[in-house]
């Protein structure tokens, strides 16, 4: 364990010298605690959020009435592809890394992941792979070949656009790769006494199961990134059918990530949600093995549903036809996490605060989402909705009604834990139904879009096709989402003014991280919990007097360990520079091989340089 | 309030999905105007309606249990019963989502063997090559080629080929299964990259990617005369929103009248007439380096051969041109596309020549003449 204290080895001073900053940007900068990672993480994620959104704002406005010239179709290719590129990869990714860096090691009792140094260095790799791809805005133009990146096009495509795609991505891969290897060791090996794995919160498992998910998933979009990248840099033919090559190879290697990460962006939504409807129904989670097996079972098939994106490739009925099926046997165990939450709420002393919601309106999109997924089992149905608004619709009810939904329950729940200060209530209200319909306005009409025959990625679209009027609805509902955006933002900025007196547990919650303080200390806990239950915060609070019926802990009777703290001292990991140091390296590798082998060079010095740094500095001063 | 709130949700819903019955859109899916587009059209509309039935289940569950188990305005705060599930109920939503997904798969799996199969019988085999931004169409046993209109007689089955034409990583063509390409021999014309396209007429079959390498097959069919609008779904660059087409269905008789048409030479100008001198422009200026018209020939007595460009022997016999994205009968838009076509479609592979407003007044005369 990373946390066990060792002695200091006594080398102070020197090039190796570890930093000492706990407060002010350089304790930000030279960070390895997992706390103030996650933070970095969420407040990134939620940049690129607005940034995301604005390009979001941007596709609506150009499509809000035919044949507009608000946006060229250079640009409006380059913002849709950014758009799609910033969600998936620097939003919806890291919000949930976000949390699972924040609430893993707490939630397990631990006092901080495995590999302190390597997550700070997956949080610098991320930042960079989005200010790299950002950056080519300004060197030559965006990718614009959407988020998909299918070949040929992107790489007969004259600009550098999707070379900053292949790279970025790649820096966003070895970010992602590394830290789902961190994660999965921390949650398997460092859990605190008596927490057993069934007796880990779902949002714990969902998270290991989306790190299985990134660690296979991942480099299978690595060999294919390097494939553009060889095609588009170095003049090879992976994807050219002219010298023996196959357009169709980047589709089955980009999806066969590309569905996984579908998984990799729902499940710690679901998480989320599975720790907050226990809490607001004061109960728990109904068939908590189920839900745990459904999310297990749902990372396994989502290998094998890939295809679903390509029925109308010309691969035959028979692939078709085995991708149909395989795609119809996911939506059971999905159904079975739904059936749970209901259960959950069943009978359950249901309070409504934002938090629950966000995360019942999550319940009440992902059902949509859900079932117009069914549809794309249905192959036949989906030769005619396939590349249609309709599949705009579906996704964006999973990611944005399910994944962002959940995230946004996730935040107003656990704020308090993390800023030690409640966010307003009211104004989360507000925000939360703003978002609602605002939601539904801009994506329910798009099933309609879809289905009166509006394909995906057009720039403009003429008269004639009589779709005015849903896309003008769309377009206000976009700007409605914007709106309750705006009122969260507003909120955070009171909430900051205000005094921290968060309790540890506000919310009544079950799960250990309401054991200790608001915000927490460095340390996690002055002294690791023993685990002796699932929900083992609310066995502590109440106890079971007989079958069902259940009453607070008398005063002083609570079983919780004596705090021991100041009775000897807990020795964290210390800041390190090097985590940063290599992750430059790998930024300036990255623009080297575009711009010129000389920077490539200097890069790769600096990433040995951090990684020899790495590698030699003390273990503590 | 909540329940108010989600009653107007729902309503809207429903009015979104009436709506989508009544609607003016010209390029539906829910208008099938043939039997393989209603083969797709009669799977789709059980599925919707279960779906519908399922999301009014689990939806109006949640509302009833969100609503009935509130903690209610002065009601103290209550332990309720730990229930920690429930082996049977699980058990049961298991076993029911999966019995009518079942029961789903079955008329699944057999419409897609169903569209797979090629079509018996008197069958309009059509070669479709996707162009950037626009699509050809090529009649192997008619003879015949037409550019952003595939034109077929009603009642018939129609079995397309489809290919991907462009060229390549090093300016080499696409190998292509249909034909034409470029004259043997002749180095091939800028004709735009080969990238995958996607052939979609909606009212009448379901969509069919068209991948460069491979050779995919599509089969529609269209039982009333009358007009299809259809669209590339696969982004393809620059113009992809304007790589549209039509597919025109006539009468037997009508297609008959129509394919003599075709089959004829392109009709002659009268001599010092506007339109010859336009004649002159399109062969001495730079058109006929991609344009075919049957009839003509260059001033070394060769045939005028299409090489990358769309054929325009009966161009004024189509009503829309530059990927259906122009009416060919609106005089306006044909000069303003022959002055600068990248200004109306980006990226256009047909260049800038910079014709005087006198040489595109003739070419508009002389194209329009083309019938």
């Amino acid at each position: 364990m990373a946390s066990v204290s060792v002695p200091a080895d006594g080398r102070t001073g020197g090039l190796l010298r570890r930093p000492t900053a706990t407060t002010g940007l350089w304790s930000w900068v030279t960070t390895v605690d997992h706390k103030k990672i996650g933070v970095l993480y969420g407040v990134t994620a939620f940049l690129f959020f607005i940034v995301g959104g604005t390009e979001a704002l941007l596709i609506r406005l150009q499509l809000a009435q035919p044949e507009q010239g608000l946006l060229s179709p250079s640009v409006y290719n380059e913002i849709f592809t950014m758009h799609g590129i910033t969600m998936v990869f620097l939003v919806v990714m890291p919000l949930s890394a976000a949390f699972i860096n924040y609430l893993v090691p707490l939630m397990i009792g631990a006092r901080d992941v495995a590999f302190p140094r390597l997550n700070a260095f997956s949080y610098w790799a991320f930042l960079f792979a989005g200010i790299f791809i950002y950056s080519s805005w300004f060197l030559g133009g965006a990718p614009n070949g959407g988020w998909f990146g299918y070949a040929p096009n992107a790489v007969l495509d004259p600009t550098r656009g999707m070379t900053f795609y292949a790279i970025g991505l790649l820096i966003a891969g070895v970010a992602s790769t590394v830290s789902a290897i961190n994660i999965a060791v921390t949650i398997l090996n460092m859990r605190a006494p008596g927490m057993t794995l069934f007796r880990m919160p779902v949002f714990v498992w969902m998270s290991l199961v989306v790190q299985f998910l990134l660690a296979f998933s991942l480099p299978i979009i690595t060999v294919a990134l390097f494939q553009l990248l060889f095609d588009k840099r170095f003049g090879t033919h992976f994807f050219d059918s002219v010298a023996g090559g196959d357009p169709v190879l980047w589709q089955h290697l980009f999806w066969l990530f590309g569905h996984p990460e579908v998984y990799i962006l729902i499940l710690p939504a679901m998480g989320i949600v599975s720790e907050i409807l226990p809490t607001f129904a004061r109960k728990p989670l109904f068939g908590y093995q189920f839900v745990v097996f459904s999310g297990i079972a749902i990372g396994f098939i989502g290998f094998g549903v890939w295809v679903h994106h390509m029925y109308a490739v010309g691969l035959g009925p028979i692939a078709n036809t085995a991708f149909g099926i395989s795609t119809i046997i996911i939506a059971v165990p999905t159904g079975v996490k739904i059936f749970n939450w209901l259960g959950t709420m069943w009978k359950g002393d249901l309070t409504f605060p934002t938090p629950m919601l966000f995360a019942v309106g999550f319940v009440a999109m992902f059902v949509i989402g859900g079932l117009s997924g069914v549809t794309h089992s249905v192959v036949p149905s989906d030769y005619q909705q396939t590349d249609t608004y309709y599949i705009v619709a579906h996704f964006h009810y999973v990611l944005f009604g399910g994944a962002i939904f959940g995230l946004f329950a996730g935040l107003y729940y656990w704020w308090p834990k993390v800023f030690g200060r409640m966010l307003n209530d009211t104004l989360g209200k507000v925000s939360f139904w703003l978002m609602l319909i605002g939601f539904n306005l801009t994506f329910g009409p798009m099933h309609v879009l879809g289905l009166q025959g509006m394909p995906r990625r057009i720039q403009t679209y003429p008269e004639e096709l009589g779709l005015a009027f849903w896309n003008l609805v769309s377009t206000v509902g976009a700007f409605l989402i914007a709106l309750s955006v705006l009122v969260f933002l507003v909120n955070v900025a009171i909430t900051r003014r205000k005094p921290r007196v968060a309790q540890a547990d506000p919310w009544d919650a079950r799960t250990l991280e309401w054991l200790t303080s608001s915000p927490p200390p460095e340390h996690n806990f002055d002294e690791i919990p023993t685990v002796h239950a699932l929900d083992e915060a609310w066995h502590r609070k109440y106890v079971e007097t007989e079958p069902g019926r259940v009453v607070p802990v008398p005063a002083g009777g609570s079983g919780t360990e004596a705090p021991h703290a100041g009775e000897h001292s807990i020795h964290m990991p210390s800041p390190s520079y090097f985590p940063l140091v290599a992750s430059v390296g790998i930024l300036l590798l990255g623009y080297g091989i575009i711009f010129g082998w000389l920077l490539a060079a200097a890069g790769a010095v600096v990433l040995l340089a951090g990684v020899y740094g790495w590698a030699l500095e003390p273990s503590a001063e | 309030m909540r329940t108010r709130t989600r009653l107007i949700l729902g309503l809207a819903a429903l009015a979104v999905f009436a709506s989508a019955c009544v609607s003016d859109a010209s390029q539906d899916t829910l208008k099938p105007e043939g039997p393989y587009a209603e083969q797709i059209y009669d799977l789709f509309v059980p599925v919707f309606w279960i779906a519908v039935a399922v999301f009014v289940v689990v939806e109006g569950l949640l509302l009833f249990i969100a609503l009935r188990h509130r903690r209610r305005k002065g009601q103290p705060a209550s332990i309720p019963p730990q229930i920690h599930g429930n082996n049977r109920l699980e058990i049961g939503w298991t076993i029911l989502p999966a019995l009518i997904l079942a029961g789903v798969a079955v008329p699944t799996v057999t419409t897609i063997f169903d569209l797979a199969r090629e079509p018996e019988g008197d069958v309009l085999e059509v070669n479709v090559l996707a162009h950037q931004w626009w699509w050809e169409f090529d009649y192997p046993q008619e003879g015949i080629v037409t550019a952003n209109e595939l034109h077929i007689p009603t009642g018939r089955p129609v079995y397309l080929t489809l290919c991907a034409v462009g060229l390549g990583y090093e300016d080499q063509p696409t190998p292509s299964v249909c034909q034409p390409g470029p004259p043997d021999g002749a180095p091939p014309a800028a004709i735009g990259d080969g990238v995958i396209h996607s052939f979609w007429v909606p009212e009448l079959a379901g969509t069919q990617d068209v991948v460069p390498g491979q050779a995919n097959t599509l089969a529609l069919q269209a039982d009333r005369p009358g007009r299809y609008s259809g669209q590339c779904k696969e982004f393809c660059g620059l113009s992809h929103a304007y790589m549209k087409f039509a597919v025109v269905a006539h009468t037997p008789e009508g297609y008959a009248d129509w394919l003599a048409n075709q089959q004829a030479d392109a009709a002659m100008p009268e001599p010092g007439s506007l339109s010859a001198t336009g004649m002159d422009v399109f062969l001495n200026g730079q058109c006929i380096a991609c344009h075919a018209v049957q009839g003509l020939e260059d001033a070394n007595g060769n045939p005028v051969a299409a090489n990358g460009g769309p054929d325009l022997t009966h161009f004024a016999s189509r009503e829309c041109f530059a990927g259906c994205w122009l009416q060919t009968q609106d005089r306006e838009e044909l000069a303003a596309w022959l002055d600068d076509p990248a200004a109306i479609k980006a990226g256009s592979w047909m260049p800038d020549y910079g014709l005087t407003p006198e040489e595109i007044d003739a070419l508009v005369a002389y194209l329009e003449g083309l019938t």
